[in-house]
C-alpha cells in the first residue's frame, strides 16, 4: 500500500507543473497511473468475489449436479439417475404437505402481519411523550433468535402450558388445543408464533417508510381541514407504497426458506408427518439425517428455483419502481 | 445520508404533548403483547419447576435464585456465548473489511465492467442462502473444515456480502469528487484516500452494516447446526436447543437458560438500536 503511494507522488503529485512540453513523460506517467488503478482494482475486489463465488454460486452449481444422482454422500456420486429425484419429491405427500405449509406462511405472514403492522405504525409515527420506549419495546421480538423465540413458546404452549391455563382462568377454556401437537392446528400455531416475531420487522421498516413522508404535506392537510384519519388514507398511506412492497418482497423470501423456528418448535414426529413441515425443514431431514445426498440435493434445487422464480416475478410485476433505489442502490 | 436527513427535523424543536388516552391504551396494549411472553419466560427462571406445573401462570413464591445459578456455573453457557462472540466477530470483522473495499471499488473507480460487476454481486441477494446448506456442508466437509470456527465464517460472510455492497457503495458514491481532489493535491494516492476520507465518512454506514452482520451471525442456526457437531464448538441457539430437549423435565432450568441466552441480543439491540433502525431505513430509501 504505502509503496503505491511512494511511486506513485513524484508523477502525479503537485510538483508536475501545469502545462509539459514533455508530453510522452506525461503519457508514459498516465499509463501508469492506469495500470496502478487496475492493480488496486483487482486487489480491493478480489477477496470479496472469490468467498463470493466460491460460498454461494458454487454450491449452488454442485448442489444441481448431485440432484441427479442416487447417492449417500460417501465417495464421488456414481449412479446417474436423471430426474427422477425431482420426480420423486413431487410424488410425496410429505414434500406435497412442505409446499402448501409454505404457501400458507408465505400467503398468511402478507396478509395478517402486514395491516398489523400498518396499524401499529401509523399509531407510533404519532408524536407523543414515551413513543420512543413504545418502539423499542415492539420490536424485542423480532431481534431475538428464532431458536430462542421458539424454544420460548414451546414451553408456553406444550402439554397444560401456560397458555392453556390463561385461557381457562379468562373462562375461554372452550379454545384450549393440542396446539402443537394436533396436526390440523400446528401449522397456523407456527404461523401464530412467526406473527408474533416478524410483525416488529415490518413495523421498522414502515416507520422507516413514514419518517420520509415530510411534514409540509401533512400539515398542510391538515390547515386544509382534514383529520387525522383522511391524511392517513389520502396523504401518508399511497407514499408508502414503495416500503411497503419491498417489505412484501423480503417477507416472502423469507417465509420461503423458513426453519428455525419450525424447526424446533415443531415436534419431530408431527414434522415427518407432513403437519409442519417445509420444504427447508424437510430438505435438511432427508438431506442430512436420512443420508439421501442425491434427493436433498434435489429438494435444495426445487426451494431455489421457487424462491428465485418468485423474486423475480415480484420484481418484474410490483417492484419494477422501487427497484432502482432499494435494491440495486440509490442510483441518482 | 439515510441517518443523517432523518435526525434534524426531530431534534426537540417541536414541542412533544401527551398523546390522547386512547393512543396509550393501543399503544400499552401492543407493547404488552411483544415482551408479555419474555418478562413471562424470565420470571419463569426464578420459580421450582414444581411451582410451575402447579400453576403455569403464577408468581415466583418465593424467588428463586438456583435455575440462573445453575445454569451459569454447570452448563455449557459461557463456552457457548463465547464461540457465538468469536463467530459473530469474526463475521463482522471480515463482512465490514471486503464489503469496504469492494464497494469502495464500485463507487469510486471508473471501469469497464463496473456496472456488471455490481449486478453480479446484487444477484446474491436473490441467493437463499438456505437452499444452498447441503451442497454447502459438502463443500466445507472436502475442504476439511467441519467442526471449525470457518465452518461458520466463511459462508456468512459470503452470504452477507452482498447487502453490505449495495448499503455501502452508495454511501462511498456521495463523497464529493473535491475531497477526492483536495486529498490528491495533498499527495494522498486513492487508497490513503480510501483509509484516511472516505473510512472516517463512512462510519455510521459501516456501523449500520456491522450490526446487521452481528445480529444475524449471532441469531444464526441452520449452519452451525449442520457444521458444528462438536459439542464444545456449539453457539448459543444449538445449546438453548440441545438444553432444552436434553432437560425436558427441568421447565425452570429451560427458562432460565432460554432468557440467560436472549440477554445478550437485548442489550445489543438497546445499544444498536438507532443504527439497526437507520440501516433498514437506509434499505428502504429510495
Amino acid at each position: 500500500m504505502t509503496s503505491a503511494n511512494q511511486i506513485r507522488m513524484p508523477a502525479g503529485g503537485a510538483s508536475a507543473p501545469p502545462a509539459g512540453p514533455h508530453k510522452a513523460g506525461r503519457e508514459s506517467a498516465r499509463r501508469a497511473d492506469n495500470r496502478r488503478k487496475w492493480y488496486e482494482i483487482i486487489g480491493l475486489t478480489t477477496p470479496a468475489v472469490l468467498i463470493y463465488v466460491m460460498f454461494v454460486l458454487v454450491p449452488m452449481g454442485f448442489a444441481v449436479y448431485y440432484s441427479l444422482f442416487r447417492w449417500r454422500g460417501v465417495g464421488p456420486p456414481t449412479e446417474f439417475v436423471g430426474l427422477r429425484n425431482y420426480t420423486l419429491a413431487f410424488q410425496d405427500p410429505i414434500f406435497l404437505d412442505a409446499l402448501r405449509n409454505n404457501a400458507i406462511i408465505v400467503f398468511g405472514s402478507l396478509l395478517i402481519q402486514g395491516p398489523i403492522a400498518l396499524g401499529v405504525a401509523l399509531l407510533l409515527n404519532r408524536r407523543f411523550r414515551g413513543r420512543a420506549v413504545f418502539r423499542l419495546l415492539v420490536f424485542v421480538p423480532y431481534v431475538l433468535a428464532e431458536v430462542t423465540v421458539g424454544i420460548m413458546w414451546k414451553l408456553l404452549l406444550t402439554g397444560e402450558g401456560t397458555v392453556d391455563a390463561l385461557l381457562r382462568s379468562l373462562g375461554m377454556g372452550g379454545l384450549v388445543q393440542a396446539w402443537l401437537a394436533d396436526l390440523d392446528v400446528v401449522i397456523w400455531t407456527l404461523l401464530a408464533i412467526l406473527t408474533w416475531k416478524y410483525v416488529g420487522f415490518a413495523i421498522i421498516l414502515l416507520l422507516a417508510g413514514l419518517s420520509n413522508v415530510p411534514d409540509e404535506l401533512t400539515e398542510a392537510a391538515a390547515i386544509d381541514g382534514a383529520s387525522w384519519w383522511q391524511i392517513q388514507r389520502h396523504v401518508t398511506i399511497p407514499l408508502l407504497g414503495p416500503t411497503i412492497r419491498i417489505w412484501m418482497f423480503l417477507s416472502m423470501i423469507g417465509s420461503l426458506q423458513i426453519f428455525d423456528m419450525i424447526w424446533v418448535t415443531s415436534v419431530p414426529a408431527v414434522r415427518s408427518l407432513g403437519a409442519s413441515a417445509t420444504m427447508a425443514t424437510y430438505m435438511v431431514d432427508n438431506g442430512f439425517f436420512a443420508r439421501l445426498w442425491g434427493y436433498g440435493n434435489a429438494v435444495a434445487v426445487i426451494l431455489f428455483v421457487i424462491s428465485f422464480v418468485a423474486a423475480l416475478l415480484f420484481q418484474r410485476f410490483l417492484l419494477r419502481r422501487d427497484i432502482e433505489g432499494a435494491i440495486t442502490g440509490r442510483a441518482k | 445520508m439515510a441517518v443523517n436527513s432523518v435526525l434534524p427535523p426531530s431534534s426537540g424543536r417541536r414541542q412533544v404533548s401527551w398523546g390522547t388516552p386512547l393512543t396509550y391504551a393501543l399503544a400499552l396494549a401492543i407493547a404488552a403483547v411483544s415482551i408479555a411472553p419474555v418478562i413471562y419466560v424470565v420470571i419463569g427462571g426464578f420459580r421450582t419447576t414444581p411451582q410451575i406445573v402447579a400453576d403455569p401462570a403464577g408468581l415466583p413464591d418465593p424467588f428463586v435464585w438456583d435455575n440462573y445459578a445453575r445454569v451459569l456455573t454447570q452448563s455449557n453457557f459461557w463456552q457457548q456465548a463465547f464461540n457465538s462472540a468469536v463467530i459473530a466477530l469474526g463475521t463482522t470483522l471480515a463482512v465490514v473489511v471486503l464489503g469496504l473495499a469492494a464497494a469502495f471499488v464500485l463507487a469510486r473507480y471508473r471501469f469497464r465492467g463496473r456496472e456488471g460487476l455490481y449486478t453480479f454481486f446484487t444477484l446474491g441477494l436473490l441467493f437463499p442462502a438456505g437452499a444452498a446448506i447441503l451442497p454447502l456442508y459438502l463443500m466445507l466437509r472436502d475442504l476439511n473444515l467441519i467442526n471449525s470456527y470457518y465452518a461458520v465464517i466463511l459462508p456468512q460472510v459470503a452470504f452477507s456480502l452482498p447487502l453490505t455492497i449495495v448499503i455501502l457503495r452508495p454511501f462511498l458514491s456521495a463523497i464529493p469528487r473535491e475531497l477526492e481532489d483536495a486529498a490528491a493535491i495533498d499527495g494522498a494516492s486513492r487508497l490513503g484516500f480510501l483509509w484516511r476520507v472516505a473510512m472516517p465518512l463512512s462510519r455510521p454506514a459501516l456501523v449500520t452494516v456491522g450490526v446487521l452482520a452481528f445480529v444475524a451471525s449471532w441469531n444464526s442456526f441452520l449452519l452451525p447446526l449442520l457444521v458444528l457437531s462438536d459439542v464444545n464448538l456449539h453457539t448459543l441457539p444449538l445449546g438453548v436447543q440441545n438444553f432444552s430437549s436434553q432437560y425436558t423435565t427441568d421447565t425452570a432450568g429451560v427458562l432460565a437458560f432460554t432468557s440467560l441466552a436472549m440477554l445478550p441480543a437485548l442489550l445489543f439491540f438497546t445499544l444498536a438500536e438507532k443504527q439497526i433502525v437507520g440501516g433498514l431505513q437506509g434499505a428502504v430509501k429510495g
